[in-house]
């Protein structure tokens, strides 16, 4: 663990925890914006230029975008009256916990783990798009399959609706 | 001399102890960006100021120095000294943080831009996706700007630049995506080498073919709307919204905002001499000979007449018809761009290359603008109110 790494995960931690606990909810939306930061930036400290680079094109230039437009029409970026702790949250918690249990379960039975890690090469973006293009085509077709079902089902929800005859 | 800067560089990086070697010739690099672009950025004021005088047939500024000269220095000083004025219901540490998140990401942007043979600050593999990357943090300063100063008109102007931002940034990826598939990299260097040499007395430019010319058109098109220039200034409409989302601001933090602007113009300016002016190289074989950062702030000032030029001679969109752009003509004509630069990949060159590559850009151009324009009566402008 180095330096940099303690830095940049403290940094993600802090702002995912502002991002639960704040009260206004344009302010959770800018410290989520502040962890999908941190996460690029651990995603570069791995030498993972692509995947760093689009998690902050995606996610901070996108995703945090439509978050902020979903609250602003919402008009819920008032802070709520009720108190900030509720029953729910053990419920979440216990989710969490769950989610957690299953991922670290697959890290420590994973493949990398019993028999060391590969020989790592830095991955060019040439040879990413070649294996998106064999190896992974029918994944890459099915997410487009989902993308563009998605952008009909907005555009049929945005259509104006013809008055009945 | 056309590597006197870098041959500077070394001299001077080779005076840190080793160790420090890397930090110093990063910090090298960074203050020669900052320094180089904002100069750039108070020639560029007082040149637009003088450029749209003339278009407006007035003087412009004129008091400062001979022939108004001084002028940005007068601006910087009195931006400098004016009071820092925060709305009391503002919030104030988003109010404080929104310029600062404008600026940053637009001089990170110039980090990966090409200005001379061996002269950019970090040769990223992934150098474009890193561009569009950290251009996108751009958005969410003009959202804070506008939200945390508690004005209607500012939320308004975000609002509108938002919107706008987003559906221009579909169409300027998709144009620069063309020149990245058919060089095959990301990398901003691997670019300006894939466009060097010359056929004849033409370079090799990507801005000389077919679809490269399209994708220069629909690239300063989208350039423009990003940086939310004229005719696309609507999130800053001053006649609207008075000032859009900076309305609030004052001060230096004001400075901040136009400087960042300013930036960001230069970063995309620079990302299309890159991608399609073949970033530092001479035009013709016989001018070689002069340094290569001189061709590429010459294509620079070139490119940014263009902006002032467009800036002083067209009215504002409105914003259905902004949308109706972006959406209806742009991004169709970008995927069909698309198209022509993988044909253009797999055909063999020749005449035949062009006419085909031609013809796919040019057919869909021509259909788009007909049934766009087909029930819209343009005819003769008639005045109601003014006379």
């Amino acid at each position: 663990m180095t330096v940099s790494f303690a830095i940049i995960a403290i940094i993600t931690i802090a702002s995912a925890i502002a991002a639960m606990t704040l009260r206004n909810l344009v302010h959770c939306a800018l410290a989520l914006v502040g962890a999908f930061a941190g996460l690029a930036a651990l995603y570069l400290q791995l030498d993972a230029q692509f995947v760093g680079f689009a998690q902050i094109l995606v996610y901070v230039g996108a995703v945090a975008i439509l978050i902020v437009f979903a609250i602003l029409l919402t008009g819920g970026s008032e802070p709520p009256n009720q108190p900030i702790f509720s029953a729910s949250w053990c419920i979440g918690g216990g989710v969490a916990l769950a989610v957690f249990g299953v991922v670290a379960w697959t890290i420590r039975s994973s493949h990398s783990i019993t028999h060391g890690l590969p020989a790592v090469t830095q991955p060019s973006v040439r040879q990413i798009g070649d294996q998106l293009m064999t190896k992974y085509i029918l994944p890459l077709e099915v997410v487009g399959l989902l993308l563009t079902a998605a952008l009909i089902g907005a555009v049929i929800i945005a259509m104006k609706e013809e008055k009945a005859k | 001399m056309d590597q006197l800067f870098v041959n500077l560089k070394h001299w001077l990086v080779d005076f840190a102890p080793l160790g420090w070697q890397p930090l110093v010739s990063a910090l090298i690099s960074v203050a020669a960006i900052v320094g180089v672009f904002a100069t750039l950025f108070a020639i560029t004021t007082i040149l637009e100021r003088k450029g749209l005088g003339r278009i407006q047939n007035r003087y412009g500024p004129n008091r400062v120095g001979p022939f108004g000269v001084f002028q940005p220095v007068a601006d910087g000083l009195k931006a400098m000294t004016k009071e820092d004025i925060v709305p009391r219901a503002a919030d104030k540490v988003v109010h404080f943080i929104a310029p600062l998140v404008l600026v940053m990401p637009v001089f990170l942007a110039l980090a990966v831009v090409p200005v001379g043979r061996n002269m950019v600050a970090v040769d990223l593999d992934g150098g474009i996706l890193f561009f569009f990357a950290v251009g996108a943090a751009t958005e969410l300063s003009v959202f804070m700007a506008g939200w945390s100063s508690r004005n209607k008109y500012s939320l308004l102007g975000a609002m509108r630049a938002i919107a706008q931002m987003i559906s221009y940034e579909v169409p300027l990826i998709l144009s620069a995506v063309t020149v990245i598939m058919i060089v095959g990299s990301l990398s901003t260097t691997k670019i300006v080498d894939a466009q060097a040499g010359f056929s004849g007395w033409l370079p090799n430019w990507f801005v000389l073919t077919p679809w490269g010319l399209a994708g220069f058109i629909l690239f300063m098109i989208a350039a423009a709307a990003e940086s939310n220039r004229s005719p696309f200034d609507l999130p800053e409409g001053e006649s609207e919204i008075i000032a859009g989302y900076y309305i609030e601001y004052s001060g230096f933090k004001f400075a901040l905002f136009f400087l960042g602007e300013y930036i960001g113009l230069f970063a995309v300016s620079g990302l299309a001499i890159t991608l399609f002016l073949g970033g530092w190289r001479a035009p013709l074989p016989f001018l070689t000979w002069i340094p290569s950062y001189i061709w590429f702030f010459a294509k620079l000032f070139g490119l940014i007449a263009l902006f002032i030029w467009v800036r002083g001679t067209l009215p504002r969109l409105r914003m259905d018809q902004l949308m109706n752009f972006a959406w209806k003509f742009m991004l169709p004509m970008a995927l069909v761009n698309l198209l022509a630069a993988g044909v253009w990949h797999f055909m063999e060159p020749g005449f035949a290359r062009w006419a085909v590559c031609l013809l796919i850009v040019l057919g869909p151009y021509v259909m788009l603008g007909r049934s766009l324009s087909e029930h819209k009566q343009f005819g003769k402008r008639i005045y109601r109110y003014a006379e």
